[in-house]
């Protein structure tokens, strides 16, 4: 899912190696900070114009119409679209699928891949695992609707044998949060991968060693040691993938496009709220939707700074 | 781990243990499949015939001489507009990397390392929004740039790729750890000013950040297709764009097709292998910067 995937998953650092003591530094002088403005400047100039600016304005839109203030209305007509209900529960129900597949398969291969003793052998399968994150976005639909097509198909077998005879049998309506969270999982879980494979490297050679010696197998050490030890980073990649899950568009679109529309074009929320700009010039209501999932999406992400404690730093 | 426990375990494996590992390859080896076949799949589909692609094996390779007539199809479709998608994408893509390079780097080094207001507020709104998915500002964005005009100009693309937290966070987060804050002070004591403290002790040591940055910033723009897609079109259209836009001319996904140009499967399988080459290039050979960014130097090999 890439475009939609973990923006690029990185960024965190384990809680309890906080920087040296921070105080001592506030002596510093007034030129030291005047320098401090000055080398923030240019980034805090894009902060604004491309984060809060966007934010604003969409609120801004959301609420008026016109520009004249209407209070809740555009959400209103929003959600009393036909159209609108659908996409929730087109959106919802693949991200349930996509968390669940996740979650599972990633901390079992992330356990797996951690357990191999030849080095080498785990640093390939590492590799292999995370090679598909560099096809991301529309590439990455593509090469999935080869993969998906019964007759192009490497895998054509399986698909006949699961009775799909055309790609337009395979993306039915139905199917398409399993479809959506094979490719999105295809993509993206390398990624998650590496890094639950870091958290583990992190834990600490005695304890694992103390397990064994207390005759603890493999399994029982992956339940009672690793996976308590994987929670907070769980946690992070769930909602990580959660927020990148509601923003689902690319696939749906190029699906659409390749199908002429045997996937709807309204399928996800995203798509709607283009949909809403583009085809109906209704600006308003197409911020309606976007500040709905930008709620989501800060609301996630603020909960996770200062509840999730990955980013006791400073 | 002595050697003496290794061989005392080796020696002691059960039934359950054999069947345990016996297991575990079988998974490795399903999920490494599932991760590689399509991918190599890829890399074969370029040299082969529309029919070679129906009927033969799908691992087995065409003609070097196919291939050729792949390329020369793509390259002649439209006269010559994937090659203009390609350089719109490296234009766009390192354009705004050399902003992102320009404007990230002091920042993550000011909040890392020099006190001044407001700099825990600007530290904790970066990692909000880094944190958000990039596609949930993207509408807003669309109609922010709308209301200024600036909608299919290349800057429209441009200026918002730069903004880039996430290499605000990298530059912060090396600049914290892996520069002391006594060496910066030993070079202000001796009279050097903040700009020659930054120019001549910081940036000295910051080359591995600047690549990881780099490194992430190019791969998230050259993959974006939803910003792009909304906000230039015709000419201007990166190759992420252009390549969804190549499917309403393939006649095998599209029955309905109207167009007289057709592209062949191959052709587009080679489009689509050649929008993805440079990241696929470079995550070949930046494995070691990747695995460091992705864990941000939280956790020890």
């Amino acid at each position: 899912m890439t475009v939609t995937a973990p923006p690029a998953p990185a960024g965190v650092v384990p809680s309890g190696r906080r920087r040296p003591e921070r105080r001592r530094a506030s002596r510093s002088n007034a030129g030291q900070s005047r320098f401090g403005y000055v080398f923030v400047s240019g980034y805090t100039l894009l902060l604004v114009a491309f984060g809060l600016l966007p934010t604003l304005y969409a609120l801004f839109l959301s609420f008026t119409r016109n520009g004249v203030f209407v209070g809740f209305d555009n959400f209103v007509r929003v959600f009393n679209d036909y159209r609108f209900l659908p996409a929730v529960g087109h959106v919802a129900m693949y991200v349930v699928f996509w968390l669940v597949s996740l979650i599972v398969l990633v901390v079992i291969l992330a356990i797996v891949v951690h357990s191999i003793r030849v080095r080498w052998l785990g640093d390939t399968a590492r590799f292999l695992f995370y090679i598909p994150g560099a096809i991301a976005g529309a590439s990455s639909v593509l090469l999935w609707l080869f993969v998906l097509d019964p007759s192009v198909s490497p895998v054509s077998a399986l698909l006949r044998s699961m009775g799909y005879e055309s790609l337009v049998n395979v993306v039915a309506v139905g199917n398409l949060p399993v479809v959506f969270t094979v490719i999105a999982f295809w993509a993206g879980a390398g990624g998650w991968i590496v890094i639950m494979y870091g958290a583990l490297n992190n834990i600490s050679a005695d304890i694992m060693e103390a397990a064994r010696i207390d005759g603890a197998g493999a399994l029982q050490v992956a339940w009672h040691i690793q996976l308590p030890m994987l929670t907070k980073w769980i946690s992070y990649m769930g909602i990580m993938s959660l927020a990148a899950g509601t923003q689902l568009f690319v696939e749906p679109k190029v699906l659409a496009q390749a199908t002429k529309n045997v996937v709807p074009e309204d399928y996800s929320l995203n798509q709607l709220a283009y949909l809403y700009a583009f085809r109906q010039g209704d600006f308003s209501g197409s911020a309606a939707i976007s500040v709905m999932l930008l709620v989501v999406a800060l609301g996630l992400s603020t909960i996770f700074i200062f509840r999730g404690k990955l980013f006791e730093r400073d | 781990m002595t050697d003496l426990s290794v061989r005392r375990r080796r020696r002691a494996l059960t039934p359950g243990q054999w069947i345990g590992r016996a297991l575990v390859a079988v998974v490795l080896l399903a999920f490494a499949a599932f991760f590689i076949l399509p991918i190599i799949w890829l890399l074969l589909a370029p040299t082969k015939t529309n029919s070679e692609l129906l009927l033969s094996g799908p691992f087995a390779f065409g003609s070097f001489e196919q291939l050729v007539a792949n390329w020369n199809e793509l390259f002649a479709f439209g006269s010559g507009v994937f090659a203009v998608w390609l350089g719109n994408s490296a234009f766009y893509s390192f354009a705004a990397l050399a902003i992102t390079l320009i404007v990230s780097i002091p920042a993550g080094y000011a909040l890392a390392l020099i006190e001044f207001k407001g700099r825990r507020l600007l530290l904790v709104t970066t990692l909000v929004v880094m944190l958000i998915p990039n596609t949930a500002l993207v509408l807003p964005i669309f109609l922010e740039l709308s209301a200024v005009r600036l909608i299919g100009s290349p800057l429209a693309v441009i200026l918002p790729f730069s903004f880039f937290p996430f290499g605000v966070y990298l530059t912060y987060i090396y600049f914290s750890t892996a520069v002391s804050r006594d060496l910066l002070n030993a070079a202000r004591i001796d009279g050097a000013g903040e700009l020659r403290v930054f120019s001549q002790v910081a940036m000295p040591l910051a080359t591995p950040v600047i690549a990881l940055v780099g490194f992430f910033s190019f791969v998230a723009n050259w993959n974006n297709y939803f910003l792009p897609f909304l906000v230039v079109g015709g000419q201007k259209i990166p190759v992420q764009v252009g390549l969804a836009n190549l499917l309403s001319n393939v006649p095998a996904f599209n029955p309905t097709t109207a167009s007289s140009i057709v592209i062949q499967l191959p052709t587009l399988a080679l489009a689509t292998l050649l929008s993805v080459a440079p990241i696929l290039l470079i995550f070949l050979f930046a494995q070691r910067f990747l695995v460091e960014g992705m864990t941000a130097g939280g956790t020890k090999e």
